[in-house]
């Protein structure tokens, strides 16, 4: 009888700092390596005096593999190995080797910059972090060690997403990370081959929802965006830099193109330009339109979409702009909403959840008079849309990821208890 | 070493080849059957190693052998079998037979027992696989020998327990192919191992090896095909192999579960786990349903292919198939689709502005939650979401198929399609309108459907908006908005894309007159009428307004209340539009106005049709007036002529068979003038003058000829007669002229010698036809003919001639049907101004679109004639992919000329034209009626290549201003 050990450092029962010690045959391996964006303390971080107390981590782990870029995934990297001590190989894919290092660095400049922390992890840290990252691609087998090798499998999600199979001699485990099992305007869908693993670790972050057909959403996104354009109208996007941006993107660009329009789109700068180089280069980690059709034209050199420039919230005539963060709570998106906001052909489109507290949580909770800083009271006629786009797989999904590996065991992680509960009793009902 | 051994097999083989070619030269074939397999003989007695061996065997095989030496070559070649030590010589032999047996006309059954004998002692597997599959050739070659196909499966049989899966392959689809179809013949077996097929390719299906598993699957269902009825029984088995590890295996599972649920659909399978009971189409289809999120895309393709044709299944679990029980946090939610629907029905029209709009509503029972079913449920959502197009596409026509057979799933289908209209792949959004199109008879679109349907209209595809188009063209809706809001959009579509006029004015004019009453009520504001103020009367020339007007005529004729409604214009306005597009605006009963004509009542069946009267009756009163005198022929003719060209422009659907007809009398009328007496008897110095006149004659009567022959559609093999017939007398005019004009006798013999072969392969082609041309030209020139072939061209001349001039003139039999090919340039429309300007040197793309009709193989046919200022033209072969084909008869050039030039200091205008291209290698009654002896005598001919032999210009040549600048330095 295998014995295969699991101890959630982090993301057991909830979502962030996800990180998973997993034992196998005498190895142990660590899953992902991630921060919890609703902590300030050290909580913020997995605990990793857990396996400190016994020795060097280099010592006791044997490699450290990374799922994806999302911060809830690599987030406490350099933290782990340079503060901490790690010194053994951290495997993740191209892209996420590539995208990883932006975010880490805006995560540490918001942290130490803006907030003026301290005990923090530098930029150099963060480059001598990245140095001892092993890319992998997409189905090789990598020998770890003479006995331990693991695999990637695409997991759609973001960019550079992967599934993980961990095996050392006949036992083996599947680490999902985050996935999707419905393909998107830009990624495809997660896929694995029957490898019948003796445990699969899978994300369960809708465990107890069955989502509609994309198509609706998208339908109702680009009709509403189309419609307001029509009328003369402002649309305002907030978006976060990475993931939904992109897919957005595509999606009204490919519109625009469709239905020959003319109205400007613009994209917030920043961040999002180093980003969206690194979609241009790996074309070959997107879906099955956009590899087919780079020959002719890579779909992330959009020709309707520009770089934005304060000056243009003021032009006169219709545009689409995405701005940066996502939940309106400040930045470029909170000074555009508020130059917009008076007149009702105007249109503001929340692609994501918005935290309590934050100007996109007001609004879409149907207030109608904010009151801003200084006293100001501002008066909210556009239009507030809301549209759920998420990439993680739902039930369904889930159930048809375990249908395709064919475990022997499944392990739920990265979801709410109660849901999971659920999801358990209908995996050992249907299987 | 290798070189030098090189070197002498090409010496030896030179020689023989040689001497191959002497005997072939003098005796024929009889004599190189022994030098064929002596040469290989010695060839392989000499070769010292099996690569040397295996040499002059691959040299070998790469000839064909005649049907008499094979069997002498396999004796040799089983010889060299025996004695061979090297398993690769053994192997390339082993294929050798299997290649010698297929020769036409050589009966394998002599060289069986040889191959059969071989097998025993073989211990290669890769050897033993080839000679399988030899046996398989040789027992497809014998399919009414039941015994010799019998013992060949006994010996698959046998070898079925070979360890190797090359082998056991091959074994399994011997079996299948040759296996006993009929109950009798399996009786009659001897050996019990042969007798049941079935269960023997039944028991490989849990083999081992993944390949033997699908050979298994395969030869089960070729004997299938063969009409072998399958056994109920194995069906469980092949649900358990859709299970497999390798994608080709579930994929062939899938084939064969498919198979079985239309063999069995109603006997009853039970429901493992559970007591219940269903049918067995039910089963398959949820089974097939399952694979449709299968982990191989390959297999989903299969499997949504599949569900399209299994029309038995019980509407229940049909409609199973495109239900997802939406959920979020154990709620119930409903979909985007109910809750359109449920606004609609609410009577509110604005989608949600809400947050909460798609709030989670009741809980669920977590028992009653099935996530992954073992039903049909979901399968087409799935489907439809699938990452790889070609599942998209597959699931698309699979619904259409579906939907077509059941009116009720199409009601249920219908939101999904609309969802598929935004599909990222432009090819699977046109497959989703098509399909919408071929079931929109059952169904109607609620408004917020419509919505979304018309909203592509902006699509900046013309695919996209001409296949939406034709959508429109048979949709039904359900409200008067929806028809407001239909034409408003099209409306939209016009300004935004003016050259979908036509298809525009067309989608309107159906939408009218499936939807007369729903317009009814909108007429006084699409008129912008009112009931006191005279409204200004609109330009008559804005596509828009016609647009409005084609859609209110349209409904106004089954809707007599509506004429009341018009204002005076608007009256005006019909008649006009009634002569101007009358294929869009139908005769109307209009009250108190004569000025609509009742041109054709119903109750006339076509043969009283008075216009086809005038018709025969003119023709009849040509053939009657044959002995009128020369003067009085002519006058009738050109009568006759004019009356024809008239008629074809007043009645359409004659027109073909009136310009057929005046083009032939216009070659009749030609040929006469050129032959008038008094011409030929001038004195020498007007000689000039009056040949040019019978040569211009000659060359325009073979210009009509060809025309008549290829362009029109409906042309049998009696007016090819005719038309050639005419051709030939053409021919004998322009040697008479020439024979008056050149001196000397030289080229002269040429050309009679040219003229009698004609002749001659005119006679040979049209043999049968030949005696319904009593006292035609060909008729007494075929009398002559003895005479003809002796006498020297000056006196072939002369009978020509007399024999031209006393022919005569033959009928013309009209067929049911004649089209004439018409061509129409939509785009350039030449009437710009503004010179397309472009640098020297450089190209310029200019768009063409073009409306074919009644052209056959437009692709081949078809070319694009660019004529520049300075004579100089080009033309151009468009692209097969370029010819879209939207209806019968009909057939859209969209393609893109390339123009260039040298530096011109003024704009030009070039002329840009259509051409139809001809050969007469590849006549149009070879290819309709193959069984013509006309055919028969071409069958000797080499198929020619693609040769244009001239062109027929067949549209009206459009002008476009052009403007090539010299390069900036």
């Amino acid at each position: 009888m295998p014995e295969i050990k699991v101890t959630p450092l982090g993301a057991g029962q909830d979502v962030g700092r996800s990180c998973i010690l997993v034992s196998i045959a005498g190895k142990n391996v660590m899953l992902d390596c991630g921060m919890h964006m609703g902590y300030n303390d050290d909580r913020r971080f997995p605990d990793f005096s857990y396996i400190t107390q016994n020795g060097r981590l280099t010592d006791f782990l044997d490699c450290v593999i990374i799922s994806h870029f999302h911060l809830d995934h690599c987030g406490a990297l350099p933290y782990f190995s340079e503060m901490v001590g790690y010194d053994g190989p951290i495997y993740m894919t191209h892209p996420t080797k590539a995208i990883c290092p932006i975010l880490l660095e805006d995560y540490r400049k918001i942290t130490v910059d803006k907030k003026g922390e301290t005990n923090f992890f530098t930029s150099q840290m963060i480059k001598d972090c990245m140095k001892k990252v092993v890319a992998v691609h997409l189905h090789q087998t990598v020998q770890v060690d003479e006995e331990l090798e693991i695999k990637a499998y695409y997991a759609g999600h973001v960019l550079g997403a992967a599934m993980f199979q961990i095996k050392v001699g006949c036992e083996s485990v599947v680490y999902t990370g985050d996935y999707n099992m419905t393909p998107d305007r830009h990624l495809g869908a997660a896929w694995i081959d029957k490898c019948r693993p003796d445990l699969l670790i899978s994300e369960s972050t809708y465990a107890t929802t069955i989502r509609d057909s994309k198509r609706c959403r998208e339908r109702d996104f680009l009709k509403k965006v189309h419609e307001t354009v029509e009328r003369g109208g402002k649309v305002l996007i907030p978006v976060f830099a990475l993931g939904r941006a992109q897919e957005l993107c595509i999606l009204l660009e490919t519109f625009w193109e469709r239905m020959n329009l003319k109205a400007p789109i613009y994209f917030s700068t920043g961040l999002t330009e180093k980003a969206n180089h690194y979609y241009k280069l790996f074309i070959t980690w997107t879906n099955q339109k956009i590899r087919k059709t780079f020959v002719q034209r890579n779909m992330f050199e959009f020709k309707h979409i520009k770089a934005f420039d304060r000056a243009f919230a003021d032009n006169p005539g219709p545009m689409v702009v995405f701005a940066t963060p996502g939940m309106l709570h400040a930045g470029q998106s909170l000074q555009i909403f508020r130059k917009w906001a008076g007149n009702e052909k105007n249109m503001v489109i929340m692609p994501g959840y918005c935290v309590q507290g934050t100007v996109g949580h007001k609004i879409l909770s149907g207030q109608r008079k904010l009151e801003m800083e200084g006293r100001q009271i501002l008066e909210v006629k556009m239009q507030v849309e809301y549209m759920s786009f998420s990439a993680h797989a739902d039930a369904k999904g889930i159930m048809q990821l375990i249908r395709q590996a064919e475990p022997r065991s499944v392990l739920l992680v990265h979801g709410e208890a109660k849901k999971m509960e659920f999801l358990k009793q209908k995996i050992e009902q249907e299987f | 070493m290798a070189a030098h051994l090189k070197k002498r097999v090409y010496e030896e083989f030179t020689k023989v080849v040689q001497q191959q070619h002497e005997d072939l030269s003098t005796k024929k074939l009889r004599l190189t059957k022994p030098s064929k397999s002596a040469a290989l003989h010695v060839d392989l007695c000499k070769a010292t190693s099996p690569a040397d061996a295996l040499q002059y065997l691959l040299q070998f095989a790469r000839k064909p052998v005649e049907v008499e030496s094979v069997e002498g070559v396999v004796r040799i070649l089983l010889e060299h079998y025996y004695k061979e030590n090297d398993a690769s010589v053994r192997l390339k032999i082993a294929s050798l037979l299997g290649l010698l047996s297929k020769t036409a006309g050589f009966s394998p059954d002599c060289i069986m027992d040889d191959a059969i004998n071989t097998l025993q002692n073989e211990k290669s597997h890769q050897v033993l696989a080839q000679l399988l599959d030899t046996l398989l050739v040789i027992g497809t070659k014998l399919p009414e020998n039941p015994s010799v196909r019998m013992r060949l499966v006994e010996v698959a049989c046998k070898h079925l327990t070979d360890s190797s899966h090359g082998v056991r392959n091959k074994c399994l689809q011997l079996i299948g192919c040759l296996g006993p179809v009929e109950k009798g013949v399996a009786k009659e077996a001897e050996s019990q191992a042969a007798k049941d097929v079935q269960k023997i390719i039944g028991d490989h299906f849990n083999d081992q090896d993944p390949r033997v598993r699908t050979a298994a699957i395969k030869a089960m269902l070729q004997l299938h095909e063969r009409g072998l009825k399958l056994q109920q029984a194995i069906y469980n088995q092949a649900c358990k192999l859709l299970a497999d590890d390798y994608e080709q295996v579930r994929s062939a599972a899938v084939q064969l579960i498919w198979v079985l649920s239309q063999l069995y659909p109603e006997s009853i399978v039970p429901i493992p786990s559970s007591n219940e009971e269903i049918r067995l189409v039910d089963d398959a289809f949820g089974k097939i349903c399952h694979m449709v999120s299968d982990g191989s895309w390959v297999v989903r393709v299969q499997a949504a292919k599949l569900l399209g044709s299994m029309q038995q299944v019980s509407s229940h679990f049909l409609e199973q198939t495109l239900d997802k029980k939406l959920m979020s946090d154990l709620r119930r939610k409903r979909t985007a689709h109910e809750r359109a629907k449920e606004l609609y029905s609410s009577g509110e029209f604005s989608s949600g502005r809400k947050w909460g709009d798609d709030a989670p509503k009741e809980e669920i029972d977590t028992g009653a939650v099935n996530l992954i079913e073992s039903g049909a449920c979901g399968a087409f959502v799935h489907g439809l979401e699938d990452e790889m197009y070609e599942v998209r596409i597959a699931a698309v026509e699979a619904l259409c198929m579906l939907a077509q057979s059941s009116p009720s799933f199409a009601e249920k289908c219908l939101d999904f399609l609309v969802d598929m209209f935004n599909d990222e792949i432009e090819e699977v959004r046109l497959q989703s309108i098509h399909t919408m199109r071929k079931i929109s008879n059952n169904i109607t679109l609620r408004e917020d459907q419509l919505d979304t349907v018309l909203a592509v209209l902006e699509d900046s595809s013309r695919d996209i908006r001409e296949a939406l188009h034709e959508l429109l063209c048979c949709t039904n809706v359900s409200t008067k908005e929806g028809i407001h809001l239909a034409l408003v959009e099209l409306l939209k579509n016009l300004t935004k894309y003016p050259t979908d006029r036509e298809s525009i004015w067309k989608c309107l004019k159906f939408l009218g007159s499936r939807h007369p009453t729903l317009v009814l009520p909108l007429v006084p504001e699409l008129l912008s009428t009112h009931p006191f103020f005279d409204t200004p009367e609109p330009d008559m020339d804005d596509p828009a307004y016609i647009a409005v007007l084609v859609l209110i005529f349209n409904a106004a004729k089954s809707c007599p209340t509506m004429p009341a409604l018009f204002s005076d214009h608007t009256f005006r306005h019909y008649a006009y539009l009634r002569d101007s597009l009358s294929h869009l605006v139908p005769p109307l009963r209009l009250p108190g106005r004569k000025l609509v004509s009742s041109a054709v009542s119903p109750s006339i069946t076509p043969h009283e049709d008075p216009s086809q009267q005038f018709l025969h009756q003119s023709l009849e009163r040509v053939y009657n007036f044959q002995h009128l005198d020369p003067q009085g022929i002519q006058e009738l003719l050109e009568f006759t002529i004019r009356d024809l060209q008239r008629l074809g422009e007043l009645q359409s659907e004659l027109a073909g068979m009136a310009d057929f007809t005046a083009t032939y009398l216009q070659c009749q009328l030609l040929l006469i003038k050129a032959l008038q007496e008094k011409l030929w008897n001038v004195a020498a110095p007007l000689y000039l003058k009056q040949n040019a006149l019978a040569s211009a004659a000659a060359k325009q009567i073979l210009e009509e000829t060809y025309k008549m022959e290829f362009m029109y559609s409906g042309v049998e093999s009696r007016q090819v007669v005719i038309i050639h017939h005419m051709r030939l007398q053409a021919k004998a005019l322009q040697l008479i002229v020439t024979a008056r004009t050149t001196r000397g006798v030289e080229p002269l013999f040429g050309m009679c010698e040219k003229f009698l072969q004609e002749v001659d392969s005119f006679q040979r082609c049209f043999i049968s036809e030949l005696p319904h041309m009593q006292g035609s030209f060909v008729d007494k020139l075929l009398d002559l003919m003895p005479r003809l072939v002796t006498s020297k061209p000056s006196e072939v001349v002369k009978i020509l001639q007399t024999t031209l001039r006393q022919s005569t003139f033959l009928h013309l039999p009209l067929p049911e049907q004649l089209h004439r090919a018409t061509a129409n340039i939509i785009e350039p429309t030449g009437e710009s101004d503004n010179p397309l300007r472009f640098t020297s040197g450089l190209v310029v793309a200019l768009d063409v679109d073009a409306t074919l009709e009644h052209v056959q193989d437009p692709q081949g046919t078809v070319k694009v004639q660019v004529l520049y200022p300075d004579g100089q033209a080009q033309l151009i072969h468009p692209k097969p992919a370029d010819f879209r084909n939207p209806g019968p008869g009909r057939h859209r050039l969209i393609t893109q000329v390339y123009l260039s030039h040298t530096a011109w200091t003024e704009p030009c205008q070039i002329e840009v034209r259509l051409l139809l291209a001809y050969s007469s290698n590849r006549s149009k009654a070879s290819t309709r009626s193959p069984k013509s002896t006309w055919s028969e005598s071409l069958e000797g001919l080499p198929p020619s290549e693609n040769g244009i032999e001239g062109t027929i210009p067949f549209s009206k040549p459009v002008k476009v201003y052009i403007m090539p600048k010299p390069a900036r330095r």
